[in-house]
């Protein structure tokens, strides 16, 4: 997703569908997402935070996202921050990586799994006395299906030694929906970006044989199915040869 | 069958794509889907959750797995070994020009070289300058253990009087070029790739510290092999024929041009072809090196899965305060390798098989592995 169009249309249509019921955050809710929260909620999820009083101490963890795709970081990055996690830092290159480890101080650490750097965090735990020991979520066999949940939605989590699951289990959960939603939404965007493009290229295949047979609109078009009927090819490939044939007789 | 097996785009991935494109699972009526992978991180994962059905893996890390060191405990098993040797150790260009001041050559052994690196770590901490840094690519890797092996040979200790860090194979020329690490140890093709880029010198082969030393496996659920014997054996006579397939001088030309492709390994045939014959270039310029047994994909009981590798894996974890010992452990780590399996699928094939689980490991300094030093009372 390097298009920047693309990614604004993804997180536009990400805002718009899945989470119309929150507001956008403005400037200041950034700056002081404590002091902005409750005017964030509804009502009743307001009166369901401060029912929760813990709840309050669990937005103190701090967390880290490492993802190279800016519009996937943003999003997740926005989810949480919404929930009233304020200490959200997030990494996308690898330069540096222990330093800012370091200097997240991280209790929570979310990377995509599509990151070849996954190993060398790993490693950073297992090894670096500057760092708090993370170690991978979660570690007793009963969360097979949790890890199981993560991994299909592309996002590894680490959690520093000594963390009570039940403490990140909703930001995972956040974080597996955000991946997830996120990864649909691209699928999305591709599925459209290629119907345009099979748009463009029937309509040109369509120009030649009304030009060059003197056929109506309609017929061209009819002539085009037919072939890709009795070939069993997709539509856009017949007029993809018909495109290409014209520009070699030329 | 479908079997699903992911893989880390190395040299010895070859068993698994020969296997796959030249007809030796279909002939055992298996369908093999390969899935290339960005990390062992993500292997391990895949394989735990049950996406892999089985999969190209580093030796230590099934032992690894099977502790639970790190993550979650799920016992993994290597029923085959994807052959061996195939790694070296590659310094920057000036870490080489000062480890020659110190006294090495080309024609230098591996004692010498390593007592040239002591000077030379010596020297820059007398001087207060920062420590060299080394990668490889996993903690619970041969190569990990391999370079450590190494470097506590020549008397220094690779957690204090250098760095030991891990970067992803691709990444490892350019942070050689940045000047990022001063050395990494890694397989094929990328020590080839850092000389060929002139900004490395391969200084060994690391079968030269550890002779017909392992490298990878193929690891499976210790339960997904029980819901599936038969399955698991067809695999394994798939893979053994194409590993015999690999072996062939004849093929290796064809092998490195299947390799090369983007969707398997994508790096240059060339380069694979002389990783595959052992002619590897050690320095730019230079003319190649033959390297004998450097990758050997089936000859010397290359696929067999060697209890005593997966015990010296151990006895590394313990050495470098990986984990702690522990009896329960030990007998764990005894049933990750499961020569009975390679026995009871390959017997009417493979005229060669061991009779024993376990043998002496030899190393180049004279010391001698031997598992059955485990069984001491402690």
């Amino acid at each position: 997703m390097h298009d920047t169009g693309a990614a604004d249309r993804v997180v536009a249509a990400f805002r718009a569908r899945r989470f119309r019921r929150y507001p956008p955050l403005g400037q200041n809710a950034r700056l002081h997402p404590f002091v902005a929260q409750p005017l964030q909620l509804s009502p009743q999820q307001y009166l369901c935070s401060r029912r929760r009083g813990a709840k309050m101490a669990e937005q103190t963890l701090r967390i880290l996202l490492v993802d190279q795709n800016v519009t996937r970081a943003s999003i997740l990055e926005e989810g949480l921050r919404e929930a009233g996690y304020a200490n959200v830092a997030v990494v996308r290159d690898m330069q540096n990586l222990l330093r800012r480890i370091v200097d997240a101080d991280p209790d929570v650490i979310f990377i995509d799994l599509e990151n070849p750097n996954r190993d060398v965090l790993e490693q950073m735990f297992q090894v670096s006395r500057c760092v708090r020991r993370p170690i991978a979520m979660f570690v007793d066999h009963s969360d097979t299906d949790m890890i199981r949940a993560a991994v299909e939605s592309g996002v590894g989590a680490y959690v520093v030694d000594g963390l009570r699951k039940e403490r990140v289990k909703s930001i995972l959960d956040m974080a597996v929906s955000r991946f997830n939603a996120f990864s649909e939404l691209r699928d999305e965007l591709d599925r459209a970006r290629q119907e345009l493009e099979d748009r463009k290229i029937i309509d040109r295949a369509k120009g030649i044989l009304m030009r060059e047979r003197g056929l109506s609109e309609e017929a061209a078009y009819g002539l085009l199915r037919k072939a890709a009927m009795n070939e069993n090819r997709r539509l856009a490939e017949v007029a993809q040869s018909v495109v290409t044939a014209a520009r070699l007789l030329k | 069958m479908k079997v699903i097996l992911g893989f880390i785009p190395l040299l010895d991935c070859a068993s698994l794509v020969v296997a796959a494109e030249r007809g030796f699972a279909a002939q055992e009526d298996l369908e093999l889907a390969l899935v290339r992978e960005t990390s062992w991180a993500n292997i391990r994962d895949r394989v735990v959750v049950g996406h892999f059905d089985a999969a190209h893996m580093l030796g230590p890390m099934t032992v690894a797995s099977t502790l639970g060191i790190g993550h979650v405990r799920v016992p993994v098993i290597a029923p085959f070994a994807l052959g061996l040797g195939g790694n070296a150790i590659t310094v920057s260009l000036r870490l080489w020009e000062q480890m020659t001041r110190e006294g090495s050559s080309a024609e230098s052994d591996l004692a010498s070289h390593a007592a040239a690196l002591k000077r030379v770590v010596t020297s820059r901490e007398t001087a207060h300058r920062e420590p060299l840094t080394f990668a490889m690519v996993y903690p619970f890797s041969c190569h990990n253990y391999e370079l450590r092996y190494w470097l506590a040979a020549a008397g220094i200790d690779p957690d204090r009087e250098v760095r030991l860090i891990v970067i992803p194979p691709p990444f490892l020329v350019d942070a050689l070029r940045a000047g990022q690490i001063d050395g990494f140890c890694v397989g094929e093709p990328w020590n080839s790739v850092a000389v060929h880029a002139g900004v490395g010198t391969i200084v060994t082969a690391t079968t030269a510290i550890w002779p017909f030393s392992p490298e990878k496996v193929l690891g499976c659920r210790l339960e997904w092999a029980q819901r599936h014997p038969k399955q698991l054996a067809s695999l394994q006579r798939a893979l053994y024929r194409a590993s015999q397939w690999c072996e062939r001088p004849e093929h290796r030309a064809e092998l490195a041009t299947l390799l090369a492709q983007p969707r398997y390994v994508g790096a240059p045939a060339d380069l694979l072809r002389r990783a595959l014959e052992g002619q590897l270039t050690l320095t730019t310029h230079s003319k190649p090196t033959h390297l004998e047994n450097f990758y050997v994909p089936a000859q010397h009981n290359a696929t067999f899965p060697w209890v005593s590798h997966a015990l010296w894996f151990y006895a590394q974890m313990l050495r470098w305060k990986q984990i702690e010992f522990s009896a329960d452990h030990l007998s764990a780590v005894r049933s990750t390798y499961r020569p009975d399996l390679y026995r009871a699928a390959l017997a009417s094939i493979n005229p060669d098989i061991p009779a024993v689980d376990s043998k002496i490991e030899r190393f180049f300094d004279g010391t001698a592995f031997d598992p059955e030093e485990f069984n001491a009372p402690r």
